[in-house]
């Protein structure tokens, strides 16, 4: 009885915080900022993106999954190119002391630098790719600020593992390459995947400062845009586009990490 | 007979803050082929150190250790380890924990063969039907068999066991001590063993180290064990040499933790010393259990 009432309870509560956010809005819309569109209005303007998602009527008027879409296949490729570069950076940092003082301080420095930071010298480190150049700046932003996390904790992560596991493999005198498969690389992949989500998060979170310079049609190109057509309420629709995506990609990395815990 | 062990002053120095500190100091052993020897002392007078020097594991400051005529230098499959904590990769399952050793000791072995070697001795140990089960889904004791199943194929050259029954109750320990035995005595191998447990030395084996105190610590009392084997568990408690072994053993321990009154850890384990005929004892228990099918 008590088991069911706490269910329904779970159920409705998040919705108790969706009204209280949705009349903040309609309160704040209706007094002082009178520019902000309330929920209604937003709602009119955007149905025509919701209903038609796939929808594409021009470059930059498309339907928001297909915006969505879009701006998932740039994330991906600048998350792909994170891990590639971020795993085998971190595991060397775990490893090696000398390579460890020598990269820790660099790392520290370069890793609280914003996506707005890298954005302008991304486009000028590949201004000689011609037409790429936006593209190829973009991903590197997204690389460089999403790899973070996947270098800090693949290194505590390769770090932590137990001496007893270390011994095994010394003890059978494995090679290095069995060491590294058999060993370090299963004892690792918890922490491993921990630092992916957090990437992963980082990444799509880049994705707006990217679209809005490189003006590539996608969820983050199309808030810049109708921000500048003064179409506010599109921003809202895009605004929470991005926040509900994002979260289902925490999500869903979320349940790949916790194989991984078991295991 | 040949002597096969030769551990020859062997010294282990820890550079500490408040400069080196001589843990173990001209450590003199022999050990003939086939021998079991268990090394007893009190904690932290550098038992495991010595171990682990012998397996390569730390090395040695000091001395030399010759292992069937060659000196050793570094760790290996040569030597099959049991450790206090199981140390299985949880990853990998039973069967496949054993398998990284065999692959590593029977390289020329083709695949087929190795598999059967890994499962050969993990029915040895009674974990036949466990072969496929992960660490984490094993009780203690069965882990630990995993482990002995995993330093036995190897088919080493010699053992290396260090309190490798300290985390287990008393008749869990029981129990694995008699599949320990049966096992060497299948072949006889060469086996130094590092154990708290006065009981459990002399149950298992020909000769107890006694060592001295850190810090330079080294060889003290040498007891021999020669109760005939295959030894049963209520024949050796019932002999007559037991209790005049047991009380020297302790003794020894207890005069050493006398001089130095500052150690945490005093004396033998007294409560889990087993009186004559306990109902705990190997030999009353039904002969359903693993261990009890191993002596048939
Ligand atoms: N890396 C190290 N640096 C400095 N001292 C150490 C180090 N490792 C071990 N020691 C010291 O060496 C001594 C012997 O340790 P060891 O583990 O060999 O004892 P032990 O006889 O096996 O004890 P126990 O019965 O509790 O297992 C201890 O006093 C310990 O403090
Ligand atoms: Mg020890």
């Amino acid at each position: 009885m008590s088991n069911t009432l706490e269910k329904l309870k779970t159920a409705l509560l998040p919705l108790v915080g969706f009204a209280a956010a949705l009349t903040l809005w309609q309160a704040l819309s209706m007094t002082v900022s009178p520019d902000l569109p309330t929920p209604m209005k937003t709602w009119e303007e955007s149905r025509e993106y919701v209903f038609k998602p796939f929808a594409k009527r021009g470059e930059m008027d498309q339907g928001i999954l297909r915006f969505t879409w879009y701006s998932l296949i740039l994330v991906a490729k600048g998350y792909a190119i994170a891990l590639i570069i971020g795993t085998p950076i971190g595991f060397l940092l775990g490893l090696s002391k000398g390579f460890h003082s020598i990269f820790d301080p660099i790392i520290q420095i370069l890793r609280p630098v914003s996506p707005l930071a890298w954005l302008p010298l991304g486009l000028v480190l590949f201004l000689s790719a011609g037409k790429q150049a936006s593209e190829l700046g973009a991903l590197f932003t997204i690389a460089i600020c999403s790899m973070w996390p996947t270098v800090l904790n693949t290194a505590v992560g390769v770090r932590s593992i137990p001496q007893d596991y270390i011994n095994v493999a010394r003890a059978l005198k494995l090679s290095k390459a069995q060491t590294l498969m058999k060993v370090l690389l299963p004892a690792t992949l918890p922490y491993m995947f921990t630092g992916y989500r957090l990437s992963l998060g980082i990444a799509w979170l880049v994705i707006v400062a990217a679209e809005m310079l490189t003006g590539k049609p996608g969820v983050g190109g199309f808030l810049w845009q109708e921000y500048n057509a003064l179409n506010y309420a599109r921003i809202i629709l895009c605004i929470l586009t991005i926040g509900f995506v994002g979260f289902i990609l925490d999500r869903l990395m979320g349940l790949v990490e916790k194989r991984f815990k078991t295991a | 007979m040949s002597e096969y062990l030769i551990i020859d002053n062997l010294t282990k120095i820890y550079p500490t803050p408040k400069g080196p500190s001589i843990i173990v100091k001209d450590f003199n052993l022999r050990i003939k082929k086939g021998e079991f020897v268990t090394l007893i002392g009190h904690s932290g007078c550098g038992k495991s150190t010595v171990l682990s020097m012998v397996a390569g594991l730390n090395p040695a400051t000091d001395g030399g250790i010759i292992l069937a005529g060659r000196e050793l230098a570094g760790a290996g499959p040569d030597r099959g380890i049991v450790f206090q904590s199981p140390c299985l990769l949880p990853w990998f399952t039973a069967l496949e924990n054993v398998r990284l050793g065999v692959d590593q000791a029977f390289y020329t072995a083709s695949r087929t063969e190795r598999h059967q070697i890994a499962e050969y001795y993990l029915t040895v140990v009674g974990l036949g039907d466990a072969a496929n089960k992960k660490p984490a889904e094993l009780s203690q004791g069965m882990r630990q068999r995993v482990g002995i199943a995993r330093a036995f194929a190897l088919s080493p050259k010699m053992l290396l066991l260090d309190e490798p029954f300290g985390m287990l109750d008393s008749l869990t320990r029981f129990e694995l001590q008699q599949v320990l035995i049966d096992l060497w005595r299948r072949d006889r191998k060469t086996a130094l063993m590092v154990t708290h447990d006065v009981d459990e030395a002399l149950f298992l084996s020909d000769r107890v180290i006694c060592m001295t105190n850190g810090p330079e610590a080294e060889v003290g009392e040498i007891l021999e064990v020669t109760f005939p084997r295959p030894r049963i568990r209520k024949e050796v408690l019932n002999h007559p040499d037991y209790y005049r072994l047991r009380e020297t053993l302790i003794s020894f321990l207890n005069e050493r933790s006398d001089l130095r009154p500052s150690r945490d850890k005093v004396g033998v384990e007294q409560n889990n010393i087993p009186h004559r005929n306990e109902p705990g004892d190997h030999a009353n228990r039904p002969p359903s259990t693993p261990a009890m099918a191993l002596t048939s």
